[in-house]
């Protein structure tokens, strides 16, 4: 009723594949936009923009990274955070070398970096399988920690280990550094998370993308059918450290200023492995839903007591904070083992059929 | 060439001129690879029994110790204390049975995976709101372990052992024997065996998934009792300790998943590794190494034996 694609005639094949062949999902997705773009801007605060839009938008990114290999390509990775960290330090140092340059270029290249490591890191995936390969990817974690905190020369040989935003301006406007407005900040991760998003987007629903399909539904199918499983792998981790590395470098960039190497841990992977989950595996829109809601709720856990005044300590509700994240994904799992996407696309089939049951 | 002599030969010159250093840090690595053994034993029973990949372990760890030492330190003597710690831990596998693992039945691997992670996170902030964040002192007294030094002449040097050490190693192998006795011998332990060969033929025999499910991981949480008065003993019972669930993990794809003796062999091989790995090569690359060596041995164990050392083999069909 709400929702309904009668009458949208395909007369090419093009048009038939589109990302959006129903117009109510272009329309929609243009109001999404423009609420981003122009309501956002407008209603929310500097608090809102800097601590819940901008790191809401920059694990978004993160777990499109990660979907691309854990939910189209079916190779579990564990190493999501040190790949952004890879990102990060290399967006530093080339920033850092070569400040002439338009740092958004640094940032999009940075990326090429995190997807050469993670090349590295993803030979094992054609002997190694399932949870095995999730546990040596383990060693990217841990083997990239440890350069981050030993290697002198990734953070210029700064004494606090840690590495921090150069000032730097686009088309005279402050865009990272302590001068950049949260407001300025925001727009410029909004228009590199679509972008990106674009180009996933698009990647997952061609060629390659079927590839990658081919290869997580059943990889030896996939081979006799022709893929060639090193040539895809691979891709799959390239493309998917390269959104990562953006990712973090976007985190050091717009949104910390500054990091430690201790950023860029295992629980930052463990957090952007339940954006994916919770999301749903294998949807982009399942990675804005779990991006959204992972980083949204420990911030509304935190403030709901204050809302009602009640004065808790902040170590239990840390705690507390804690359990109840624990005890939703749980929840979630069996509820709904698919995400918030499949969620979403039950809402879409009830608004399509109402007020009919089906 | 100073490089290949700092690699190839400086290591094995300082092993020859003293034999006993060497011995020492063999020791060492032993009784960190028991531990890891013990962790990864744990790992290995709830796998083979119910195919979950159990990343709670360390926590569980963690738990087990804490409540021990928080009931100790409201006044309850240290052997009623140990009882109401395995009691807690009984109540725990009942619970994570009926909340976590029943719902989830047949579910893919990285669902369960994902699960066990949510589980621990509930249980890091159950024990920091019930137990506090502070790292306790293990109440190893109490309990009648032994703290002496024993110091052995050996190559004209004396080697330092702890008993703590000691007895954690015969602790650990006391288990281990035990454990294997329970499978072969006792009916529970062939029913287990029958759930971890094939669930639904399981199933038709009239053997309940659901206890043995319990069973299992209550034997996980002793073993994770076990692991925790020891290790809490060596240093100190903290939530740090969740991170051995971490290095367990190499051990695991070193022996396979599957695999009891596998969880002790690579155990073993990971604690001797990573410990003469750090003391004779680390200084090379700046020292630390001892956080991803481990990580890899494994990984390049894997490359050539894809299932580990005593795994089952992966056969694939189409």
């Amino acid at each position: 009723m709400f929702y309904r694609e009668v009458g949208q005639f395909k007369s090419t094949y093009a048009a038939d594949m589109a990302i959006f062949p129903i117009r109510q999902d272009r329309i929609g997705i243009a109001v999404m936009l423009g609420l981003a773009v122009i309501a956002i801007p407008l209603v929310a605060n500097d608090f809102v923009l800097a601590s819940i839009m901008i790191p809401g938008l920059v694990f978004t990114l993160a777990a499109i990274g990660l979907n691309i290999l854990t939910g189209y390509a079916g190779q579990i990775s564990l190493g999501t955070g040190a790949f952004m960290g890879v990102g990060a330090y290399a967006a530093f140092k080339m920033a850092s070398a070569f400040p002439q340059v338009n740092v958004i270029v640094w940032i999009l290249a940075s990326g090429v970096f995190s997807a050469g490591v993670g090349v590295v890191f993803g030979l094992p995936s054609l002997r190694i399988k399932g949870l095995y390969l999730a546990v040596t990817t383990l060693a990217a974690q841990f083997f990239l920690d440890w350069c981050f905190v030993r290697v002198g020369w990734l953070t210029d040989y700064s004494s606090s280990g840690a590495i921090e935003a150069a000032r730097r301006s686009l088309f005279g406007i402050a865009i990272t550094g302590p001068e950049a407005t949260p407001l300025a900040r925001y727009f410029v991760v909004l228009g590199l998370v679509v972008l990106l998003t674009f180009v996933a987007s698009n990647l997952v629903h061609g060629r390659i993308g079927r590839t990658w399909m081919m290869v997580r539904d059943m990889d030896i199918a996939a081979e006799l059918m022709g893929v060639r499983l090193l040539p895809a792998k691979l891709l799959a981790f390239a493309v998917s450290s390269y959104f990562a590395g953006v990712a973090g470098a976007m985190m050091v960039f717009f949104w910390l200023g500054a990091a430690e190497p201790s950023a860029f841990g295992i629980s930052l992977s463990f957090q952007v492995l339940f954006m994916v989950i919770i999301g749903g595996l294998g949807s982009m829109i399942g990675s804005y839903f779990g991006a959204a809601f992972i980083w949204a709720l420990p911030v509304l856990i935190k403030f709901t007591p204050n809302l009602f005044g009640i004065e808790i300590q902040s170590a239990t509700v840390e705690h507390a904070n804690s359990m109840i994240v624990g005890a939703l994904i749980i929840f979630f799992l069996i509820v709904e083992p698919h995400g918030l996407a499949k969620l979403w696309a039950v809402t879409k089939q009830k608004l399509r059929v109402w007020p009919f049951p089906w | 060439m100073d490089l290949l002599t700092a690699i190839f030969v400086d290591p094995f010159v300082r092993m020859g001129t003293n034999p006993t250093f060497l011995v020492q840090v063999i020791w060492e690595g032993f009784v960190s690879g028991v531990l890891y053994a013990l962790v990864a034993l744990g790992f290995v029973l709830i796998f083979k029994a119910s195919g979950v990949f159990n990343f709670a372990q360390g926590i569980m760890v963690v738990f087990a110790a804490l409540a021990l030492v928080g009931l100790h330190e409201k006044g309850v003597p240290a052997w009623p204390a140990l009882l109401v710690a395995t009691g807690v831990m009984l109540i725990l596998a009942i619970g994570i049975e009926r909340v976590v693992l029943r719902p989830l039945v047949n579910q893919p691997d990285i669902i369960l995976l994902m699960a066990t992670i949510g589980l621990t996170r509930f249980l890091v902030g159950l024990g920091e709101m019930v137990f506090g964040g502070e790292p306790k002192v293990m109440i190893t007294e109490a309990l009648g372990i032994p703290t002496g030094i024993l110091r052995i002449p050996l190559f004209g040097k004396s080697l330092i052992l702890k008993e703590i050490d000691m007895t954690a190693a015969v602790v650990a192998i006391l288990m281990v024997a035990f454990l294997a006795v329970f499978f072969a011998r006792t009916k529970i332990g062939r029913a287990l065996r029958a759930v971890a060969d094939d669930h639904q033929a399981a199933l038709s025999v009239g053997i309940s998934l659901n206890r043995i499910w319990v069973i299992v991981w209550f034997a996980a949480g002793i073993v994770a009792l076990v692991t925790g008065i020891m290790w809490g003993a060596r240093s100190q019972v903290s939530f740090d300790l969740e991170v051995i669930a971490l290095k367990a993990l190499p051990v695991l794809i070193l022996g396979g998943f599957t695999s009891v003796p596998g969880a002790i062999v690579g155990g073993l091989m990971i604690g001797i590794g990573e410990k003469i790995g750090e003391i004779y090569w680390g200084r090379l690359l700046g020292g630390g190494i001892e956080s991803w060596l481990a990580y890899l041995i494994a990984l390049a164990f894997l490359l050539f034996r894809p299932q580990g050392l005593f795994g089952e083999k992966i056969i694939e069909r189409v």
